[in-house]
């Protein structure tokens, strides 16, 4: 009980803290709408039909990507900033549940930018919103953010001991981006870069989605998407037990 | 003049590694090679799934765009963050000739916009085959040159806004995005409605770009002079608009005592 108090007072006052930021109004709304249109019309000026609603959903989930990841690599410099991230590493409870809500608040902003790129789509390029299969579609898409929220605490989890986790998160931006196959199929990529994509679960959480709107198989991703998000939990609570034991050990914890 | 180039080169260079918050190599190559070098495969894969240009196009047009990391960004915190860092008060208190303050800081701006052009040149001929014959690498090297130097004097312009400007960053990043929407990088400008190929026109990189996707496909300098000449020439606007801008946001800051405010 006194868990689930941490994680709604840390979600809640998370979500009021990005709510006031312009860099995650620009990095969950702003910037996939501009990403969307690039899309739509690079998918316009080619030969391939019927992708604007791909591209759509594509475009939002970057958005989700980007903002875990600023938000997850952000948490931790920002706290060493700010000088609580001593007084986190201090509480009782366990360091990751502390960062927990926060890892989830930002994944959560994060679905403003599939909200913004589907009405956006709608608004400007006439995309219909027919969704083949709406309900799994309202389970695939807060499965994968919350599985992405996960994903991004293993991250802000070693962004205990790297200074550069900003420098980090800028250039993890576009790799996700490619290897999970958001705007365009993984099968482009090189043969060796398959297993990478596997491991990845907004890779599974685009496929879930995209089959929930436009048809075909969602229970198989989607199982993939709640196994990998369990898989982060777990490495992310030994991780941030291991990291936070070394930088007390180094006495690096509030270096910056 | 001795003073004013002392200011220019020795001024500008200090400045910069004093408030290029992205100078040192933990930083600068996931963030300044890193970033671009994926941007570049990301949009060549876009752009061959989607059956739009042939590959040349992206790699042109997103490595002459990585230069934008360099020039705005970079730009933008040459001169912004002196607020940021308290030094700007020190700063304008000082004698120093302002043209060779405020330009200064463009020559390593320049330096690192061509170094980054480089690097995704050279990793799109190694990673993705771009291959565009020997002829062809001077006048590439010249249009890349220029194409930098206007964004450099576009980032000049958003440093300035920074001077009173909340919170620049937001500026800098909107203004790095909406130039890979409108100017042509990954999108042939007649694919897009009138009014944004019209404002990708006046924006630095959008001429060059297209110079430089004609050298690549074997035109000489002479064929692209007129391209070059517009980006040249939107470079002076920019870079006179900027100093102009600093002049009179320096004034009206001292004028309204908000010159470290926020």
């Amino acid at each position: 009980m006194r868990s689930l108090k941490v994680v709604y007072s840390g979600f809640q006052m998370n979500l009021k803290m990005l709510g006031t930021s312009s860099f995650f109004l620009l990095t969950s709304v702003v910037q996939p709408v501009i990403f969307a249109t690039i899309a739509f019309y690079m998918f316009r000026a080619g030969s391939r039909n019927g992708t604007l609603l791909y591209a759509a959903l594509g475009a939002g989930m970057m958005g989700v990507w980007s903002t875990t990841l600023f938000g997850s690599g952000g948490m931790i410099q920002w706290q060493r900033w700010q000088g609580t991230l001593e007084l986190g590493a201090a509480a009782p409870p366990a360091m990751a549940l502390i960062y927990l809500p926060f890892s989830l608040a930002n994944a959560f902003t994060g679905m403003y930018a599939m909200a913004a790129t589907l009405v956006w789509g709608r608004l400007v390029f006439g995309i219909g919103l027919h969704l083949a299969h709406p309900w799994l579609f309202v389970l695939a898409l807060p499965a994968t953010v919350i599985a992405l929220g996960l994903m991004g605490l293993v991250l802000a989890s070693t962004f205990i001991l790297y200074r550069h986790a900003n420098a980090l998160s800028n250039l993890l931006e576009y790799p996700v981006w490619i290897a999970s196959g958001l705007v365009f199929s993984t099968s482009l990529l090189p043969v060796w870069t398959r297993p990478i994509s596997w491991a990845l679960p907004p890779y599974w959480g685009i496929l879930a989605i995209r089959h929930a709107a436009l048809g075909g198989g969602v229970w198989w991703p989607l199982a993939m998407v709640v196994l990998l998000g369990v898989a982060a939990l777990v490495i992310s609570t030994l991780t941030f037990r291991w990291f936070e034991h070394a930088a007390r050990a180094r006495a690096t914890l509030s270096l910056t | 003049m001795r003073r004013w180039l002392g200011v220019f080169f020795v001024g500008g260079s200090i400045a910069y590694r004093g408030l290029f918050n992205w100078i040192r190599p933990a930083t600068y190559i996931p963030t300044m090679l890193g970033a671009p070098l994926f941007q570049l495969i990301f949009f060549t894969k876009l752009g061959q799934y989607a059956h739009a240009e042939n590959r040349d196009f992206y790699i042109v047009g997103n490595s002459i765009q990585a230069c934008a990391m360099s020039s705005v960004y970079g730009m933008t915190m040459a001169v912004a963050n002196e607020r940021w860092f308290g030094t700007l008060g020190p700063l304008l208190a000082s004698p120093a000739n302002r043209s060779a303050v405020f330009l200064g800081r463009g020559v390593p701006v320049l330096a690192n916009g061509l170094l980054v052009s480089a690097f995704s040149f050279v990793a799109g001929a190694l990673i993705l085959g771009f291959r565009p014959g020997v002829g062809a690498v001077v006048p590439l090297a010249v249009v890349v040159v220029v194409t930098v130097l206007s964004c450099t004097a576009f980032g000049m312009l958003l440093g300035s806004i920074g001077l009173r400007a909340k919170d620049f960053f937001f500026a800098a990043n909107l203004a790095y995005f909406l130039m890979l929407l409108f100017c042509g990088v990954n999108i042939p400008l007649d694919t897009l409605p009138g009014w944004m190929s019209a404002v990708g026109r006046c924006l630095p990189l959008t001429h060059g770009i297209a110079a430089a996707r004609e050298v690549a496909a074997g035109a000489s300098l002479g064929d692209v002079l007129g391209l070059v000449a517009t980006e040249l020439g939107i470079a002076a606007a920019y870079a006179v608009a900027g100093l102009t801008l600093f002049r009179v946001l320096e004034r009206e800051s001292r004028r309204t005592a908000v010159l470290d405010a926020y």
